[in-house]
């Protein structure tokens, strides 16, 4: 398989017509395995542990940039539910709402609700926090972390870490993780072989993508010590609408497409938010992701799809 | 259109000092006014004219408002004197600052 730049996976984007770009990481590099249209994504992904992301749903969002946030992500939903290969479950990487208002919460658990999928983990995004902070995101999603908001499980062999760092923002700097759940992630991994593959779901980048937007966590560094060991980490991330990857080691980083709308690339623009594009191109810049564990490789392969293929 | 409100109580008595209100605009991912001086006892009113939300929240806790969507405001009023830093939770660059003297406008 040839090496692929960044630049030829730009052009790959680029030349976009109805595919979806499969990538693998190996050995701290990226590598496209290849263009894949629906029929061989679905070969490729045939009897492998797969699952969806989904993000940055804002639910109750109604601007220029989106007037039907519910219809995109019913679009989105929709896409998921044809998949041939049904996903063993979806993650949400927060945003699940715009305002935190109780009747968003309710309306984001009925339209999620049409996935036909057995469960959704989630993480909340700050949009989720606006409202007495967890208080409504805990009081429908709490149960899986004791009302704590982080917490971990396991599937098919991949240990899935789900950390909230949407809380302690501080004047002018990134938000972090804080010390209580650095304690615990610490605590939560310390048994487990370092060839477990670990999956880290978090709503901001758990890197530095472009710090004058605050989109990093200032204390990411101090977590991924904890993860340096193991063979395999995919850390899933949402907050920037648009996919970016970073590789470290046997890190990789992936941020996603929301289902609502999208934002500025990093520093093209005054300021991050909304951002409105032609009607016709708004599908091709919302979308899920699909990851798949790959026999034989360490890292997992992640498939971004926008709602918009053709 | 949303209308928040919240007092700020300090074991102090009010000042009887010119309170006019003052309105901070939250327009293009700032505060504008981004820095205010106002006499203790004066209501500040924040107004989101941005398409996207943003929130005020003191440094330290001491107040804070929901998410704000555009048109809906926020008001403080600040009893005690002191140096008010606050920032927009959703993009934490975002900072002002309101100082509170109690000493403005009284009567010699």
């Amino acid at each position: 398989m040839a090496k692929v730049t960044r630049r030829d996976a730009l052009t790959c984007v680029g030349a976009w017509s109805g595919a979806a770009i499969v990538w693998g990481v190996a050995g701290g590099i990226p590598r496209a395995l290849g263009l894949a249209n629906e029929a061989a994504t679905a070969q490729a992904a045939k009897g492998q542990f797969t699952f969806v992301q989904i993000s940055d749903t804002h639910v109750g969002f109604h601007k220029e940039a989106n007037l039907d946030v519910v219809g995109t992500l019913r679009r989105a939903i929709g896409d998921i539910n044809g998949l041939a290969g049904r996903p063993a479950f979806a993650v949400h990487t927060g945003d699940i709402t715009h305002l935190s208002k109780p009747e968003e919460f309710d309306l984001a658990a009925q339209v999620l609700g049409e996935l036909e999928l057995d469960r959704i983990h989630y993480v909340p995004g700050e949009h989720d926090t606006l409202d007495n902070g967890l208080h409504g995101f805990l009081a429908r999603y709490g149960a899986d972390s004791q009302q704590r908001g982080y917490y971990s499980f396991d599937d098919h062999g991949v240990h899935f870490v789900a950390l909230v760092n949407v809380l302690d923002f501080k004047t002018g700097s990134l938000t972090s993780l804080g010390d209580e759940q650095l304690r615990w992630l610490r605590q939560d991994l310390s048994g487990l072989s370092a060839s477990t593959p670990i999956v880290v779901l978090a709503h901001i980048p758990m890197w530095t993508v472009y710090e004058p937007w605050g989109w990093g966590t200032a204390d990411a560094a101090q977590a991924l010590q904890h993860l340096r060991r193991f063979g395999s980490v995919t850390v899933l991330n949402g907050h920037i609408h648009q996919v970016m990857q970073k590789i470290e080691g046997n890190i990789s980083f992936h941020t996603a497409m929301s289902t609502a709308y999208p934002q500025p690339a990093p520093g093209t623009a005054d300021a991050p938010g909304p951002l409105t594009v032609a009607a016709q191109d708004l599908g091709r810049v919302l979308g899920t992701r699909r990851v798949v564990r790959v026999p034989g490789r360490h890292a997992l392969a992640t498939i971004d799809t926008p709602i918009t293929r053709q | 259109m949303l209308r928040l409100t919240a007092v700020l109580m300090f074991a102090a008595a009010g000042s009887g000092a010119a309170t006019a209100p003052r309105e901070i605009d939250i327009s293009q991912f700032a505060f504008k006014p981004q820095e205010i001086t106002v006499a203790a006892g004066t209501e500040v009113t924040w107004v989101n004219r941005d398409q996207t939300i943003h929130s005020v929240i003191a440094q330290g806790g001491g107040f804070s408002s929901r998410g704000l969507d555009t048109g809906d405001r926020f008001t403080m009023v600040f009893e005690h004197g002191g140096d008010f830093i606050y920032i927009c939770s959703l993009h934490p660059f975002m900072k002002g600052v309101v100082h509170v003297r109690e000493s403005i406008g009284k009567a010699p």
